[in-house]
């Protein structure tokens, strides 16, 4: 009967749970062994979730602790750290003029690879509040930290983003 | 305010989330009327954030994959001969049930029609709740009175839903109860009404979430009440309101 209820809370996220991990881990492979132990894990781990709670940010947690633990994520942890304390391409973020940032958007291609450009940490965090649209507060509870610290990372992800489409822009005027 | 600082840019930024205090909105909008800065800046990220939303579906899994851990997670069934008559009766009663389902579909679509009118009517309105509050202890109580039954609502707290209020409507000319849900940045109206079993004989549109210009919805009958719960929000978030409704009015 639990399984049956698994089933039915945690397959609608299947198609989001495996985008976000495959933006995570930038190889289909990798997002695929991360999907399966992320709902391995938490079907095991169903009778603790206490109902009530959010069970998408639930999910999301999984996964995201499963990938910090796995070969890419081991490789991502430095990285991961660091890129809290760097600000130094935050300079260029303040170069971007509302213009600059409407003709990025026209490009796809360009989106996506400042996307892919960012840290690990910085690419989650916008995934989650852009493309997945979660709150604040579901995102502090998928990052286990503060919702006050999701608004100042979030504020530093979308600083970078901007700097890397600056800097694409750079290159596109060359 | 002439220069716009880093914090202003924070507040556009939660702001465009939905994330303002809500006495914080006000004197943002009418900055932004009197600084074409920040109304660009606006425009920008509004921009960018469309942009991005084709990042939800850059990769797909494959349907393979989708069953590898579906099996992985469901509940053991084994498939011998003896399932093959069953199933057959079950498929024949299928059929029978969507023969009369689709005659009734012109009352479904009207009811549908009320129902997303209703909902509408609620995002387009200036004062959209007769009752305002994020409390279900609070909003609850205050249809005590105005509606002639009973329903509960489950505790939104530390979900992925934030209660908003709700008001009192008319559905087929019967009062019902629309509680508003925020689900995200979208609004989600859960009504409730008596069933009348004269204008609705079966279920409209049952089985899960379904697809209405647009909207998703999903419905169901239980103990003479009548549910709706409608929405741009996407099928899942619908889904898994409609179930936490169905587990506390069971």
């Amino acid at each position: 009967m639990e399984r049956a209820f698994f089933d039915q809370l945690a397959m609608p996220l299947f198609d989001q749970l495996y985008n976000h991990a495959c933006w995570l881990t930038g190889d289909r492979a990798d997002a695929e062994d991360l999907v399966q132990e992320t709902y391995a894990k938490a079907l095991k781990g169903f009778g603790s979730f206490a109902e009530g709670t959010n069970f998408r940010a639930w999910m999301f947690r999984i996964l995201r602790n499963a990938f910090l633990n796995s070969r890419s994520g081991l490789k991502q942890k430095t990285g991961y750290l660091e890129a809290e304390e760097a600000g130094a391409d935050e300079a260029l973020a303040h170069e971007v003029t509302p213009e600059m940032l409407f003709l990025r958007s026209e490009s796809q291609d360009a989106i996506f690879s400042a996307l892919e450009s960012l840290t690990v940490a910085h690419r989650e965090i916008i995934l989650l509040c852009d493309v997945d649209e979660m709150s604040y507060r579901e995102i502090a509870e998928v990052l286990d930290v503060q919702p006050g610290t999701v608004m100042s990372r979030l504020s530093r992800a979308r600083a970078m983003l901007r700097a890397a489409l600056a800097a694409s822009h750079k290159e596109a005027v060359k | 305010m002439t220069r716009c600082s880093q914090d202003d840019r924070n507040a556009l930024a939660a702001y465009l989330d939905g994330e303002l205090a809500a006495d914080q909105e006000r004197p943002l909008q009418e900055h932004l009327r009197s600084c074409p800065d920040c109304a660009a800046e606006v425009a920008a990220m509004v921009s960018l954030r469309r942009a991005m939303k084709p990042a939800a579906s850059r990769f797909t899994p494959t349907a393979e994959f989708r069953r590898r851990v579906q099996s992985q997670i469901s509940v053991k069934r084994s498939f011998g001969s003896r399932w093959i008559w069953p199933a057959a009766v079950v498929a024949l009663a299928a059929m029978v049930l969507i023969a009369v389902w689709s005659g009734e579909s012109a009352v479904r679509s009207q009811t549908f029609r009320e129902v997303a009118d209703l909902h509408v009517s609620d995002l387009a309105s200036a004062n959209p709740y007769d009752v305002v509050s994020s409390d279900r202890h609070t909003v609850k109580p205050w249809f005590q009175g105005r509606i002639p039954f009973a329903f509960n609502l489950p505790e939104f707290a530390g979900s992925e839903y934030t209660l908003l209020g709700g008001r009192l409507v008319y559905l087929h000319q019967q009062p019902a109860a629309q509680v508003v849900v925020g689900a995200g940045r979208h609004k989600v109206s859960v009504l409730i009404t008596q069933e009348n079993s004269s204008l609705a004989p079966a279920s409209p549109f049952s089985g899960g979430v379904a697809v209405r210009d647009s909207f998703n919805v999903e419905t169901w009958q239980k103990n003479g009440l009548r549910f709706y719960v409608i929405g741009d929000a996407e099928k899942a978030v619908i889904h898994r309101l409609a179930q936490a409704l169905q587990s506390v009015n069971g």
